[in-house]
């Protein structure tokens, strides 16, 4: 009897036609295709996102997928980034590398997010992979440069160590002298959230000298300016650089020098940093502004006509990162220049400011809007907004996948009409069919939710603060967006009924941030006993929640789906809701 | 978060008493109305749960912003929603008092913030909000320094409006953490906090605390109260972090980069050179002067 039909194919053959197969989701698809397929698939995957570092255990992880080579973690909910996760909060890396030390030595890359790492760590990872490649430490914290000297010293193969927005204890140890003499192979070099001052420039001159491959540099805001010349002479293949500090005293020799620096990169293609710009030094990178796709003037505090000249400049942008000093008009010969510009952002550089201190406002928006086809994702921080506006910001843009309006004051109401901005909201979803990300501010109905529950099929990421009038609100997104993944809400008076109305959903999707909302402590303990496959968090810093009454709200409520069970490292501010299995249903 | 919680009714005029929290059954039916076929959620006062479970207990026809009786909320705090406050007009003017548009939510110490004469509170006063990363609000911060290079002690200065708050001496090292404190309310107070002997530290909001009595309380609460106990610790605790009776002292790194007792010098001083906090065993805070003393073997008493 045979077991194998005619048409399976030998492992080894299958193996190789799912090689080809890098997105999670069509591996995750071939995996529920057979158990031979499973099997095979699992021997062969070598990358692995988990969105949620306690939605699955180390172990878990690794038992399935013995011979990753990467892996990636997210930890924190991503309102952290805003304070609103208390400290000690969890998201420690250090037991996933433990279990990889030991079961997977040929590790070759790891990815974090909002997680706490800890020298102890880094340590760990320098010394058990051998091969290791790529560090990406993106918005991490816990970690000093003495950690990361380790994984310099000891990772002959290293090619990238990226620490993005990181918190790192700068102990000042020269980091970079940690790298080997011998050592040549670095590519990617993200060094931007160190605060020391001794950066040895000698040091890392001849670090980018005998690094060949160099790729992206990205310095300190400590590199000075009249240092920048040198490096980017001995690197004239980068692709991707951020200076430090760009300011010093005008001389017209270092200016040249400066000038000639960057004409020599003739693969520069994106540009960062230019901490405390001195405007007359700009002009120095026009030389390579025609090439640029990606510019990141965000931390630049300098004013709409020295944006303007520079924008006018870079016919190829694609990203632009920038201060709200470009104002209206500056946003206006972006939209004239910049034709195949994707992606926007647009901080504010006075956020506690109550009286505008920039003339940016919707108009600049919907100019944008209007000239930029090619608008896929916008971050927009300003003071006003009108229905209006959002509505033909919708009309222009339907490609958008990520929309994100920031209205500084809660609870802004359409200046024109004094009213809720749930029309220009519902406009955005309407006609931007495949918008995966949206956040919302101004003040907003149960209506906008309504719109956002009825349109946004696709939507997988949704921000709410301040916004809703009742329980419906939330009943609408919960029960309406169906591809929804990650849904956070802070000040909106959301309470128990659409929660536990759609508590089902919550297994769908990766997680729920309730924060300053109406929920109440016996609708948590409810939703723990009855989903055992929710962890349901109740953060609250005043207190164990059983000390009110039951019907007080939680403070903060943190609701993903797991696999893994309670986790163990809670601080003494989060409660985990038992699971109680005479609750559930079959 | 460190010293900000949910917003409890008091010291909040504006717009607040009970009225306007519930939402009346009728109002929900005419939304409910309004719904498209998409939408079905039930209009009824009692909401059938798809667990087959119903809240009950008097949740009536409240849409679930509050609960039974007002009364269950005397002891939690109210949530206010948006029927409690105006809609806002971003374009308002400044009219030179504490603006009546409070906000709910994680909000810091109303008491512990003077409202100065010519500064509205506006966002100042959420915690997380506008939602903008503490790397990037940092780095904003400590430029608006640098550009103006030091200018020395410009104090406080109360009467400069809002958008010159920025340009206000602050905490700037050459060294950028993302926990600097600034001395303006609205700005980043957090400084890290690590206590000898726990690996993981932690963060308090220097703006939600006026005094030392309410920092060192907060510290206490953070590192010495433990969850499953519902009896707090001696509130004498806090004080012993001060005095140096007890096991540990509380210390700070100042702005020279010297580690100080906490206590000596007036509060706002202290607020303005701090860059960081220690609770520190007390046999290891030998040697520390205190900052005003002549004589530098003054020396805190040693625990029993």
């Amino acid at each position: 009897m045979h077991k194998k039909t005619a048409f399976s194919f030998p492992d080894e053959v299958l193996e190789h036609v799912f090689s080809f197969i890098q997105s999670d989701k069509d591996r995750n698809s071939v995996s529920m295709v057979c158990k031979s397929w499973y099997e095979i698939e699992r021997w062969c995957r070598r990358k692995v996102f988990v969105g949620n570092c306690y939605a699955v255990s180390p172990r878990m992880v690794i038992k399935r997928f013995p011979e990753i080579r990467s892996i990636e973690l997210k930890g924190k909910p991503h309102f952290a980034d805003f304070n609103l996760v208390p400290d000690g909060w969890g998201g420690y890396v250090f037991p996933w590398i433990v279990e990889m030390a030991g079961a997977v030595p040929w590790l070759e890359e790891i990815k974090l997010k909002r997680m706490v790492v800890t020298d102890e760590s880094l340590e760990l990872i320098a010394k058990s992979f051998k091969n290791f490649k790529a560090l990406v430490l993106s918005s991490c914290e816990g970690f000093s440069t003495d950690g990361l000297a380790a994984i310099a010293a000891s990772c002959k193969n290293l090619k990238e160590l990226d620490l993005r927005d990181c918190d790192v204890d700068d102990l000042s140890g020269h980091l970079l002298s940690h790298f080997p003499d011998t050592y040549t192979s670095l590519v990617s070099l993200n060094i931007s959230c160190l605060g020391s001052d001794e950066v040895s420039f000698s040091t890392l001159e001849r670090l980018v000298c005998r690094c060949t491959n160099l790729r992206t540099l990205r310095l300190n805001r400590a590199v000075p300016l009249d240092k920048i010349a040198n490096i980017l002479r001995r690197a004239p293949q980068l692709v991707d650089f951020g200076t430090g500090t760009y300011a010093a005293d005008l001389r017209p020799d270092s200016y040249s020098d400066l000038a000639g620096a960057f004409s020599s990169c003739k693969e520069l293609r994106s540009l960062s940093g230019f901490w405390d710009v001195v405007p007359d030094y700009l002009p120095a990178i026009y030389p390579v502004c025609s090439k640029l796709t990606s510019l990141n003037l965000s931390y630049a505090t300098i004013q709409s006509p020295e944006l303007i000249k520079l924008v006018s400049h870079c016919p190829n942008l694609q990203r632009l990162l920038v201060l709200d000093y470009i104002e209206d008009s500056g946003l206006e010969v972006l939209a004239s220049s910049c034709k195949n510009l994707q992606e926007l952002r647009v901080f504010p550089s006075d956020p506690f400011g109550v009286e505008p201190n920039v003339s940016l406002t919707e108009q600049g928006l919907v100019a944008v809007s209007s000239g930029c086809p090619k608008l896929q994702s916008v971050l927009y921080f300003c003071r006003r907004m009108s229905n209006e506006a959002l509505v033909t910001v919708a009309k222009n843009c339907p490609n958008f996948t990520r929309f994100r309006l920031c209205i500084i004051e809660p609870r802004t109401a359409d200046y024109q009409t004094l009213e809720p901005l749930d029309v220009g909201f519902g406009a955005i979803v309407q006609y931007c069919k495949d918008l995966q990300r949206l956040s919302l501010s101004g003040l907003l109905t149960d209506r906008v939710f309504e719109y956002i529950g009825t349109y946004a099929k696709k939507l997988e990421m949704l921000s709410v603060a301040f916004a809703g009038d009742s329980d419906l609100g939330l009943h609408h997104v919960l029960s309406g967006c169906e591809s929804l993944r990650k849904l956070e809400i802070r000040d909106c008076p959301f309470g128990d009924k659409a929660l536990l109305a759609n508590a089902a959903k919550l297994e769908t999707m990766r997680s729920l941030w309730m924060s300053s909302c109406a929920v109440s402590f016996r609708a948590c303990k409810l939703l723990g006993q009855k989903m055992p496959r929710l962890n349901v968090e109740v953060i609250d810093e005043r207190g164990p929640p059983d000390s009110r009454p039951e019907s007080c709200p939680v403070d903060k409520l943190y609701i993903y789906r797991t696999v893994a069970g309670s986790r163990f490292d809670m601080p003494p501010f989060v409660w985990t809701m038992e699971d109680d299995p005479s609750l559930q249903l079959s | 978060m460190e010293g900000g919680l949910v917003l409890l009714g008091g010291g909040n005029g504006g717009g607040g008493g009970s009225s306007g929290v519930s939402t009346t059954e009728s109002a929900v039916l005419s939304k409910v109305e309004v719904v498209s076929e998409a939408c079905s959620y039930p209009a009824e006062t009692e909401l059938e749960l798809g667990l087959g479970l119903s809240l009950g207990g008097g949740g009536g026809g409240s849409t679930g912003k509050t609960k039974a009786a007002n009364s269950s909320w005397g002891e939690c705090g109210r949530i206010l929603t948006a029927k409690d406050f105006p809609s806002v007009v971003s374009q308002r003017t400044n009219n030179g008092g504490p603006s009546s548009v409070t906000v709910s939510g994680t909000k810091r110490a109303a008491e512990s913030v003077s409202h100065d004469s010519g500064s509205p509170t506006g966002v100042s006063q959420v915690v997380g909000w506008p939602p903008i990363r503490a790397y990037r609000m940092n780095s904003l911060v400590n430029q608006a320094k640098a550009q103006r290079g030091d200018e020395g002690d410009s104090g406080i200065g109360e009467k400069d409006k809002p958008k010159d708050a920025l340009k206000k001496k602050l905490i700037y090292n050459g060294k950028q953490t993302s926990s600097a404190t600034v001395n303006e309310k609205g700005y980043l107070g957090f400084v890290k906090v690590n206590m000898d002997g726990i690996p993981i530290g932690r963060k308090v909001d220097l703006n939600a605390h006026s005094s030392y009595e309410s920092l060192a309380q907060a510290l206490e609460d953070m590192f010495l109260r433990s969850a499953n106990s519902l009896e707090k610790e001696p509130l004498t605790m806090a004080s012993k972090l001060l005095d140096g009776s007890s096991e540990f002292v509380l210390t700070y790194e100042d702005k020279e980069g010297d580690w100080m007792l906490v206590g000596d010098v007036p509060w706002r001083m202290f607020v303005r050179s701090v860059r960081r906090l220690r609770i520190m065993r007390t046999s290891e805070a030998n040697g520390l002067a205190p900052r005003f003393n002549e004589s530098n073997d003054t020396q805190r008493s040693k625990p029993i």
